[in-house]
């Protein structure tokens, strides 16, 4: 049966044009869905198990969505809710839908579900040998999971069938693959397989597959054949460059795409303009295998304090290397000798803003900067031994001189005081799979009905 | 000597994931398409990322004029020793290398 997919935008908090989702709302579409994050601004949101965006933002844009759903009269669907998909950010959303319907006058079917895993679960899968390492993988024992903050498995169209199966008008989903939101509903249908995953992954970042990639709005039909996909806004186009060119982004192989249950392969998909605006692919495939879900976990690995000095005296803009470089010997001799620290517990981390602090030893390109941003990442067991080696250092990296004997020199710092706490600093300790015997087993569901 | 971004129309890089990059040569044309698909070694490319050549994934796509390269991120994102949170400053020296 022919489906209609509306996807506002590729992300919440990313806006949307208001007009072209009226447009959208106007065709008829079987279901809307959107996107709530991704493991793209780092492992903080999984870590800390809070969305990075702004709640103001959330909830405004959530309410022309859930508006929009009321008119449309069909299922409005977020997968990775508040950006990592964390159990405590299903309910952060809950709580926003909740607010939302009462002031909206709302009375709504609710379906949450929860995709947050225990360390128990995956030890015990660990232990029977359901889990594989992806490429490359991090080492894992019990001991790993058990400092994992927040461990998320990623549904995928099963999950969110399940969840559409309870009626819901809303979904809040907790880690999904980003397409899996789009195909559910397509492959529940009997829609094409290989075109349900291939039109979910071109629309799953919105308007990026189109030759306007800020406009927002996508609708994409799919059938038993193939799917069609048009971008809502004025002046948006999209080509079949635009649309075979999308599976490169963010994929390191742009032909094959792993998801629960099997892979899509694109290798030999057509792709036609039907008119100056919507491109119809077909050809796409979809490979069964075996039904793993991929796993992402993120621990704390060190609490962090943070310094920033500017160098502008031209002698310390040309020498800036070895001027960290005498500097951190300095600090690294101070530490131990009055906080008796040994320098294996604790990192300083110089990077030198204008001559290499994005690539690294990777630069190939010298010059003569007017200045240099000196940023200090001190990373410790503790934020208060963070904090402490940051007010240590501070009067150094503030008058540290070159050489023996000159006058002594002050940097600029930007603010008092100058050290930052950061907190936590998180890392992403899981690159795996675990092997499912029955899809819902490591998801679970709450359906609520709420009232104005 | 040109550079690679003077003969491509765009070249662009963004994490695979949290454990892989990738980089996007989108040459714009056939002719410039064949003439980076030969200039473009992957050893060479592999040298200039600081990475064996075994780990490079290499894509040359006919279709779309372009040349893709993937390979596991040497840091992992967020991790403490990592400069580019998004990745998305690895294409400028691709863009910057003389063929």
């Amino acid at each position: 049966m022919p489906t209609r997919i509306l996807i506002p935008s590729g992300v919440l908090c990313l806006g949307f044009d208001r007009d072209a989702l009226a447009r959208g709302v106007a065709a008829k579409p079987d279901l809307i869905a959107i996107d709530g994050g991704s493991t793209d601004s780092g492992p903080w949101s999984l870590g800390a198990g809070q969305s990075k965006y702004a709640r103001s933002v959330t909830k405004s844009e959530w309410r022309e969505l859930m508006l929009a759903r009321a008119t449309a009269g069909v299922p409005l669907v977020i997968g990775t809710a508040g950006t990592c998909g964390a159990d405590a950010c299903v309910d952060w959303m809950y709580d926003i839908t909740l607010e939302l319907a009462a002031e909206l006058g709302q009375s709504l079917r609710i379906t949450r579900l929860y995709s947050g895993q225990t360390a128990a679960i995956v030890t015990d899968a660990l232990h029977a040998g359901r889990i594989k390492p992806l490429h490359p993988a991090p080492d894992i024992s019990a001991e790993t999971l058990s400092q994992m903050n927040n461990i998320v498995a990623l549904a995928g169209a099963e999950q969110i069938q399940a969840a559409l199966n309870t009626g819901a008008d809303i979904i809040i989903a907790g880690r999904t693959t980003d397409t899996a939101i789009i195909a559910a509903l397509p492959l529940m249908r009997g829609d094409h397989a290989g075109a349900a995953w291939h039109g979910a992954k071109v629309a799953e970042c919105g308007a990026l597959c189109s030759t306007n990639p800020t406009s927002g709005v996508i609708m994409v039909d799919f059938d038993d054949a193939g799917f069609t996909v048009e971008p809502l806004a004025t002046g948006a186009a999209c080509t079949p460059h635009s649309v075979s060119a999308h599976m490169l982004y963010e994929n390191s192989d742009p032909f094959i795409l792993y998801e629960p249950g099997g892979h899509l392969d694109v290798t030999g998909t057509q792709y036609h303009a039907l008119d100056a605006t919507r491109v119809r692919a077909t050809g796409s495939k979809w490979v069964p295998g075996p039904y793993t879900i991929k796993l992402e976990g993120a621990r704390a690995a060190g609490y962090q304090t943070t310094l920033l000095a500017v160098l502008r005296d031209a002698h310390y803009v040309s020498n800036a290397a070895l001027w960290v470089e005498k500097l951190g010997a300095f600090l690294i001799a101070l530490i131990t000798k009055r906080m008796g620290l040994d320098p294996a517990t604790y990192d300083l981390d110089f990077r030198l803003i204008g001559a290499n602090a994005t690539l690294g030893a990777m630069e190939n390109r010298t010059g003569t900067p007017v200045e240099v941003g000196v940023l200090l990442i001190i990373t410790a067991p503790t934020q208060a031994i963070a904090s402490e080696i940051g007010k240590l250092a501070n009067p150094h990296l503030l008058h540290y001189p070159l050489t023996v004997g000159e006058e002594l020199p002050t940097f600029a710092f930007p603010y008092s005081p100058a050290g930052t706490d950061r907190g936590a600093l998180y890392e992403f300790a899981l690159n795996h799979v675990m092997h499912l015997d029955d899809p819902m087993q490591a998801f679970s569901l709450v359906t609520t009905q709420v009232s104005p | 000597m040109t550079q690679v971004d003077v003969i491509a129309q765009k070249v662009r890089s963004k994490n695979a994931g949290p454990f892989w990059v990738t980089i996007d040569v989108f040459c714009g044309n056939s002719a410039a398409f064949d003439q980076l698909r030969g200039a473009l070694d992957t050893g060479a490319i592999a040298a200039l990322y600081q990475q064996p050549v075994t780990a490079l994934k290499r894509f040359d796509i006919t279709d779309l004029n372009v040349i893709k390269f993937s390979f596991p991120r040497p840091v992992v994102q967020g991790n403490s020793k990592d400069r580019d949170m998004h990745g998305a400053a690895w294409a400028t020296l691709l863009a910057e290398y003389q063929v």
